[in-house]
């Protein structure tokens, strides 16, 4: 069927929301975690005992997208009511459907407990980890089956392309995103309205719009979340993007290794093609809009405009100085505008409620909300969206329920292996592009790990160190051999190698690289080392002193006197009789993790 | 060593006609797709050896330097072969907080390899990645398409051990 008007289009969302009305949803989470967690299985035996007792008119069930709090899958929401379970297992299932669906009784045993009150939640609504979300990019995520165009329609899907098109003249749409002062989700922050515009004037009549779906950032999986869980919201967004700037050709650019996220999007082309929400003449205008899918194959760097425009080209993903922009001269030298997939998503409910609607989320100059994946060390894994200018604070502890086992927070990095740390003064601070870059980090794709009193903030910045100077391109020599030599000289330290000039040395050669690097990469990969070194120097300093404790010990419950490591220590410095807890002389021991080998029952704890 | 690259004789012809097919099948300009064709080459043969890139050089009319630039430069694609299971480490920020270090250094002394190598008896090739996007259960590891959440460094053995022997899952 091919939806030619507005009013078609109305009609056809009408029908299916008279449509068949089951008694019972079951929304099976189907995230890349749940399903590590075998979601696919627990969903396929729901299939079969609805099967077995012949429910299938009065129960739907639905494979959703990922339902966010991953560090508690697989999770099984079901309505009415909004009741969630969490940590489900395979061998939960009969007993959930029996006593659930058969006997209408609320399974206790899997429901969330909150850590404060100690009490069982039902409604996922009311968790703290849910409760002071405000969702824009994921509104759909979650909710609906991510292969149903059905579903999608029900939920306004294709209004706001119906209306740009029937109703605005591509002008309009890009004033509208300018108002709304939505700005790039991928890292830059750049405001997205000017950079349509920039590509609807300039000249030429083969234009491109590419989606940037190379999440490269490790730790952030909200763009893969968004592709799998609502894959027709990006679609319609590329669409009114492609309308906006005059491009009818639309590309996503996405990585290899994100291969479950290929189908789901295949699929929703094909039936948004089949609807004439894509090809030729959509809505019935002179409108035509066709979108297809380029690989990546593992590449950093690419997540920098003219980098991707560069592979995919099928050439080395390098990035060229700007300008020319990809505005003027971008994808085969055609002006192309790249937007990354949650700043995309955000538009069609931007054309539909308005511009104003979307200035009551957040602050004056980053207005509406942003994605989070919330990881590391803390109780509420997952992914989290919020107002621009919540705190850390509020993230942290409020959304993320603070330390799993209630050690210190010591600091968030943001921004993966571009931005910063936060430390705790900073936690009562804003969340916005202004202010984080004024503290020495940066928004980025969105990663927020979070880490606490145990971790070793100067193997933190090495680790991000080897990521950077790895996936340095060579083009430009400061980033070249820049962080490769800045990651020299952080290995130097950890191994008590180095000396008190080294941080003398890190902090020149991280500005240098800072300001003379082609791209993005290089002026942001000394940002980890700066920012640890601002603001945890005396961590540094017991490397570069050498006063850092390095000594083994042993962990005398574990230890069962077997005399094992006493036997491997070359210094000699572990003392102890058989059958007795034994002991490391730390002034003695080198740190060189002989007795750590050798231990049969890890009664060993490493410095 | 010349002569090695140029002799095409050992590669499969089975494999090499897919490829050709896949190769004719693609629409519009063939050597902007460059990497399509190396992501069907490298998942028919299992890697992409010198004579193999030079085949794909041919058959697009590139330049054998042009697709070996591209070959090194992506980390998706690799010029080694790799053993009969491939064990990949997340070394994501998420995991690497939770213990990915460790992980990856029990892993590596389990199988008795080298990381990116080939395993002595042939059966482990151990790799590093960047995030899979499962960070709810760092550290995580895969092994072949099986992924393993909150691994702890003493599970290693048992789950390394169901891939050594006859006793391989997949």
């Amino acid at each position: 069927m091919k939806i030619s008007s507005l009013a078609t289009l109305d009609k056809w969302r009408d029908e299916l929301r008279a449509a068949v009305k089951f008694d019972i949803k079951i929304m099976v989470c189907s995230g890349t975690s749940c399903i590590s967690s075998e979601s696919d299985l627990i969903f396929g035996l729901l299939k079969q005992k609805i099967d077995d007792h012949q429910l299938e008119h009065q129960i739907a069930l639905v494979p959703t997208g990922c339902q966010r709090l991953c560090g508690q899958g697989p999770m099984i929401t079901i309505e009415p009511g909004n009741i969630t379970y969490f940590r489900v297992k395979v061998e939960d299932v009969e007993e959930l459907f029996n006593e659930h669906i058969l006997n209408g009784r609320v399974l206790y045993r899997l429901l969330y407990v909150d850590p404060k009150s100690g009490e069982s939640i039902q409604d996922f609504a009311k968790m703290d980890f849910y409760r002071k979300q405000q969702r824009v990019a994921l509104r759909n995520c979650g909710e609906i089956d991510p292969k149903s165009i059905d579903d999608y329609i029900r939920r306004d899907g294709y209004k706001a392309l119906g209306n740009c098109i029937s109703v605005l003249s591509p002008k309009e749409v890009v004033e509208i995103v300018k108002a709304s002062g939505l700005r790039g989700r991928g890292g830059g922050g750049f405001p997205t309205g000017v950079k349509w515009e920039m590509t609807a004037k300039s000249r030429g009549n083969e234009k491109y719009l590419i989606c940037n779906a190379d999440e490269g950032d490790p730790g952030a999986f909200m763009d893969r979340s968004i592709i799998e869980g609502d894959p027709h919201s990006l679609v319609e967004a590329m669409t009114i993007a492609g309308y906006a700037t005059g491009a009818n050709s639309g590309i996503v650019y996405i990585r290899a290794e994100y291969a479950s996220s290929i189908p789901p999007l295949k699929k929703a082309i094909e039936d948004a093609k089949a609807n004439g929400f894509l090809g030729n003449n959509i809505f019935d205008s002179d409108f035509s809009f066709d979108i297809s899918i380029k690989l990546g194959a593992g590449a950093f760097v690419c997540g920098e405009e003219t980098a991707l425009i560069h592979s995919m080209e099928g050439n080395r993903g390098e990035p060229t100085k700007k300008p020319p922009f990809p505005s003027e001269s971008g994808f085969r030298g055609k002006p192309t505008t790249v937007n990354n997939v949650e700043t995309l998503v955000n538009t069609p409910p931007i054309i539909i409620n308005g511009a104003k609607w979307f200035r009551t989320f957040g602050t004056e100059k980053s207005p509406g909300t942003k994605v989070f994946a919330l990881a590391g060390n803390i109780r509420n894994i997952g992914l989290v969206e919020v107002p621009m200018g919540t705190t850390f604070r509020e993230v942290i502890f409020d959304i993320g329920g603070g330390h799993p086992l209630g050690k210190k927070i010591k600091a968030v990095q943001i921004g993966g292996p571009s931005g910063g740390v936060i430390t705790e003064a900073f936690f009562d601070t804003p969340i916005e592009y202004d202010t984080l870059t004024k503290i020495g980090a940066m928004m980025g794709s969105g990663g927020m790990i979070v880490m606490d009193e145990d971790t070793d903030m100067v193997k933190i910045a090495k680790f991000y160190l080897e990521f950077t100077q790895d996936e340095s391109c060579g083009k430009c020599t400061p980033c070249r051999i820049g962080t490769k030599r800045m990651f020299e000289i952080l290995d130097r330290l950890v191994k008590m190698e180095g000396s008190p000039a080294d941080l003398e040395r890190l902090e020149t050669l991280g500005k240098a690289i800072k300001t003379t690097s082609l791209c993005g990469l290089g002026q942001s990969a000394p940002n980890p080392v700066l920012s640890t070194m601002k603001y945890f120097r005396e961590e540094y300093e017991g490397y570069a002193y050498r006063t850092k404790k390095i000594a083994y010990s042993i962990n005398g419950e574990k230890c069962i006197g077997c005399t094992k490591c006493a036997r491997v220590c070359p210094v000699q410095c572990i003392q102890g009789a058989l059958r007795d807890v034994h002991f490391i002389d730390e002034s003695k021991c080198i740190a060189c993790g002989a007795c750590y080998k050798a231990c049969p029952v890890n009664a060993i704890v490493k410095p | 060593m010349k002569s090695d690259i140029l002799d095409m004789s050992n590669l499969c012809k089975n494999k090499l006609s897919e490829l050709d097919d896949y190769i004719a099948s693609l629409e519009g300009n063939k050597q902007e797709q460059l990497i399509h064709v190396l992501h069907k080459a490298q998942g028919l043969f299992g890697y992409l050896p010198h004579n193999l890139q030079l085949y794909v050089a041919r058959a697009l009319d590139l330049p054998a330097a042009k697709v070996n630039g591209v070959v090194t430069f992506y980390s998706y694609f690799t010029e080694k072969p790799t053993g009969k299971n491939v064990i990949c480490v997340c070394m994501g920020t998420a995991c690497y907080v939770k213990g990915a270090q460790k992980v990856l250094d029990e892993v590596l002394k389990q199988t008795n390899s080298k990381k990116n190598d080939i395993s002595p008896d042939g059966l482990f090739t151990v790799k590093e990645v960047r995030c899979i996007g499962a960070c709810g259960l760092a550290p995580v590891m895969t092994v072949n398409d099986k992924v393993y959440g909150n691994v702890d460094e003493r599970e290693i053995a048992d789950i390394i051990s169901k891939f050594k022997g006859g006793h391989n899952e997949n």
